[in-house]
């Protein structure tokens, strides 16, 4: 017969003290460990939400970022050109030819500067990007200085409400719109008229172009005929693909540094559940007797005290996942080291991560608890009654 | 010295939690060593660059280049000494994760950088050779390189497969300088893309600008960047101080998380802490109205649990940071070149010492709090 659960939870109870100490040593490794797990997949969801699966990229070959990229006119007429790609309801090509550079904007609170993507865009852009949707004021018009912002731009850099100008290349632009890109990577961009930003910038070529498919498999097709012309330097990716790539140094880095520093610290938060169950076995050598002279098998005496463990854990974990979920409001913005830009995302919680957080608990617990439930189990009964 | 020795006997009476605790500790003081030290490594860039060196860049951003006409009118700036030209070349040795910096740079560059050391020979073999470059002692360590090498490097912004041999190796003149790049001819560099890419031929990077008398880098910059007012290409210049703290300040949200986590890892061990002195505490609550009764005040109680956790900390701390020189060095090899400078301030190690004090200190509040408040009847009727 097994020792009840409502005797082992109790136990932790008349310890409360201990308990909440331990407990809180726990929470705040699981806190780490789950904000780590929660910002890759803010990262990832905001890299893999910017492309579209349907759209094809075009770059010059070996540029691995549309800012190190170029494209001649005449190159760009080519591609654009190729049966795959599909036609807009006025039988226009669904193409947009676009300049992409990086300007340095003041992040607002601060006097900080960063640098923000500003992308020229061809007029259909918006239909090859349908999770863009304008928020506020109206779209640029083409042909004219003006601009439109997304949404975490607005947010994090100064001067760039609706209404007020930013200047850069010898023109004042003024901020027309805001739009929201559904948490994606254009958030943290700047739009305008592509040929007009060509232009102010005295640029010939186009940096990248961005293309729908009119069916989704004749992509490879697609890509061979683009390797293969010798009038074309580009390769073509599909756009998701492309995104998520750029995803993967910042990614590697948050994990390495994350899963570093939670496996130190977990080192840590593991000796303090095994100090308060090594604790908890010393003063309940009497009970352990007693339970075992009831008539209590030595593995009722270990899983009870291991599931106490398992129980610390456990209150650890949900504690410190509760106070990661709050993370959910707060937004993170960085340099994203391989395109040189500003990238803000999100921490974003997953049922995938809520049960690998609290599975780590647990794991702290269980590694915690063993070696004190192995002693009390051990113990002999005549030699724990007595000192009792 | 009685209790002195009391304090220790006491701190060792259950001996294997004083070690976990003590274990604990001294990982705890190392992890925090070792982030503090990351930050550091962090601004290593910045804090090895000089305030006597100017950088004039594009003020839209560091993609556009500048005109090299501007070289000879940056020149004519009162105060100005040398003016140098630097290309970010960006690109890659073998695979992408073998990143460090390759900069194309005017023959006056080296003479700017008075912190790298390149024996004379290597450098008239560097000048003689069109193809030739320079690399320092870090990332020559790393992957190995040697001079009359070839390393081929494929370009990212300007296409193609470059080759460029090893003329030289510089090195720095102390360990805080970071010597983990390369250096070639802008010459090489611009007569290429001349014959491939006329339009993007004559671009500077960005110029490194040497000036008299360091003071006056604030009124130098504005004279430079007014001569460019209202130009095709107006310039943005400050020292190179600042333009480095500038490239930091991008990951600044990085960086305070690495802070923040930094402290909390001393949390973690706090509350590890503070939970074995409450339990020994809660133990010998009977022991502690025994010394009352025999006429022993709260103070005398008090030095006694602060001095016991102060004695716990003192070796936690001790060995973490005996551990922390060693742990920094494995983990400098580890990073893999990440992080060329990578050394444990003074500034870390005071800090590491003062945060084991704090733990010991906060630990011990509440235990000494209730056993100099315990009544001699209740403590003495207490059951551990």
């Amino acid at each position: 017969m097994a020792i009840p659960l409502t005797y082992i939870a109790r136990n932790l109870w008349a310890r409360r003290l201990t308990t909440a100490l331990t407990a809180s040593g726990l929470a705040l490794v699981v806190f780490v460990f789950a904000t780590v797990l929660m910002l890759d997949a803010g990262l990832k969801r905001t890299l893999v939400t910017t492309g579209e699966y349907d759209n094809a990229i075009a770059i010059r070959k070996g540029s691995e970022t549309e800012i190190q990229s170029g494209i001649y006119r005449d190159q760009a007429n080519i591609i654009e050109m190729h049966p795959a790609v599909a036609m807009a309801s006025d039988g226009q090509q669904l193409v947009s030819k676009e300049t992409v550079v990086l300007i340095s904007l003041i992040k607002s609170g601060s006097d900080k500067a960063s640098n923000v993507v500003i992308r020229g865009i061809s007029a259909l852009a918006l239909q090859l990007r349908p999770q863009v949707k304008l928020v506020a004021g109206r779209l640029f018009k083409p042909g004219s200085s003006e601009i439109m912002v997304g949404s975490s731009i607005a947010k994090g850099f100064s001067g760039t409400r609706i209404g007020e100008h930013l200047r850069f290349a010898q023109r004042d632009w003024t901020v027309v719109g805001l739009f929201d890109a559904g948490g994606s990577g254009f958030d943290s961009e700047i739009w305008g008229d592509v040929d007009q930003l060509m232009q102010a910038f005295r640029r010939t070529a186009y940096s990248a172009m961005v293309v729908r498919l009119g069916d989704s498999d004749s992509f490879e097709r697609f890509k061979s005929d683009i390797d293969a012309d010798p009038r074309l330097a580009q390769e073509v990716k599909r756009e998701q693909i492309f995104y998520s790539d750029q995803s993967k140094a910042l990614s590697t880095f948050i994990n390495v540094l994350g899963f570093t520093l939670s496996g130190i610290f977990s080192i840590g938060a593991m000796i303090g559940a095994m100090i308060t169950m090594y604790a908890s076995v010393a003063n309940r050598t009497g009970e352990i007797g007693t339970l075992r002279a009831l008539g209590f098998k030595r593995r009722n005496v270990l899983s009870a005290f291991l599931l106490e463990a398992l129980l610390l854990g456990l209150t650890g974990g949900i504690a410190g996942l509760a106070f990661a979920s709050l993370m959910q409001f707060a937004s993170f913005s960085t340099i994203n080291f391989q395109t040189f830009s500003d990238l803000s995302f999100r921490f974003i919680l997953t049922p995938g991560i809520v049960l690998k957080t609290l599975l780590f608990a647990l794991l702290m617990g269980f590694l915690g608890g063993f070696l004190p439930a192995l002693r009390a189990s051990r113990m002999k009964i005549v030699d724990s009654l007595r000192a009792a | 010295m009685y209790v002195l020795k009391l304090i220790t006997k006491n701190a060792f009476r259950h001996r294997l939690r004083t070690i976990l605790t003590v274990v604990g500790l001294a990982i705890a003081v190392l992890a925090y060593g070792l982030l503090q030290t990351v930050v550091d490594a962090w601004y290593a860039g910045a804090a090895a660059a000089s305030n006597a060196r100017l950088v004039t860049r594009n003020a839209i951003s560091l993609v556009f280049p500048l005109p090299l006409s501007y070289e000879g009118r940056i020149r004519g700036i009162d105060g100005v000494t040398v003016v140098a030209r630097s290309n970010w070349f960006g690109g890659i040795y073998q695979e992408p994760k073998n990143f460090f910096a390759q900069f194309a740079v005017s023959d006056n560059y080296l003479d700017l950088y008075p912190e790298f050391v390149l024996p004379e020979d290597q450098h008239v073999a560097y000048l003689r050779d069109r193809k030739g470059c320079v690399v320092g002692r870090q990332l020559a360590d790393q992957f190995g390189f040697k001079l009359g090498d070839v390393l081929p490097i494929k370009g990212t912004i300007f296409p193609g497969t470059w080759e460029f041999v090893v003329r030289g190796i510089f090195e720095g003149v102390d360990e805080t300088k970071v010597t983990r790049q390369m250096m070639f001819h802008w010459e090489y560099l611009n007569e290429t893309v001349r014959k491939t890419a006329r339009r993007r031929a004559d671009q500077v990077g960005l110029y490194v600008v040497g000036i008299d008398n360091p003071d006056n880098a604030a009124s130098i910059s504005r004279s430079i960047d007014a001569v460019f007012k209202n130009s095709l290409a107006e310039t943005l210049t400050e020292t190179e101080q600042a333009f480095q703290l500038g490239f930091v300040a991008m990951s600044n949200e990085i960086i305070a998380a690495i802070r923040i986590v930094s402290y909390v890892v001393i949390l973690i061990i706090m509350a590890v802490m503070a939970n074995t002195m409450a339990m020994s505490a809660r133990e010998r609550t009977s022991e502690y109205a025994t010394l009352k009764a025999l006429g022993f005040g709260p103070a005398f109680l008090t030095v006694l649990i602060f001095g016991e956790s102060m004695v716990i900390c003192t070796i936690g701390g001790a060995f973490g940071l005996l551990l922390t020189p060693l742990a920094a060095s494995a983990f400098k090899k580890a990073a893999g070149g990440v992080f060329p400078v990578f050394e444990v301030s003074r500034q870390t190690i005071l800090l590491q010492i003062g945060c084991a004090l704090v733990i010991g200190a906060a630990a011990a509040i509440v235990p000494a709090l209730r056993a100099a408040r315990v009544r001699i009847v209740d403590g003495l009727r207490a059951i551990g």
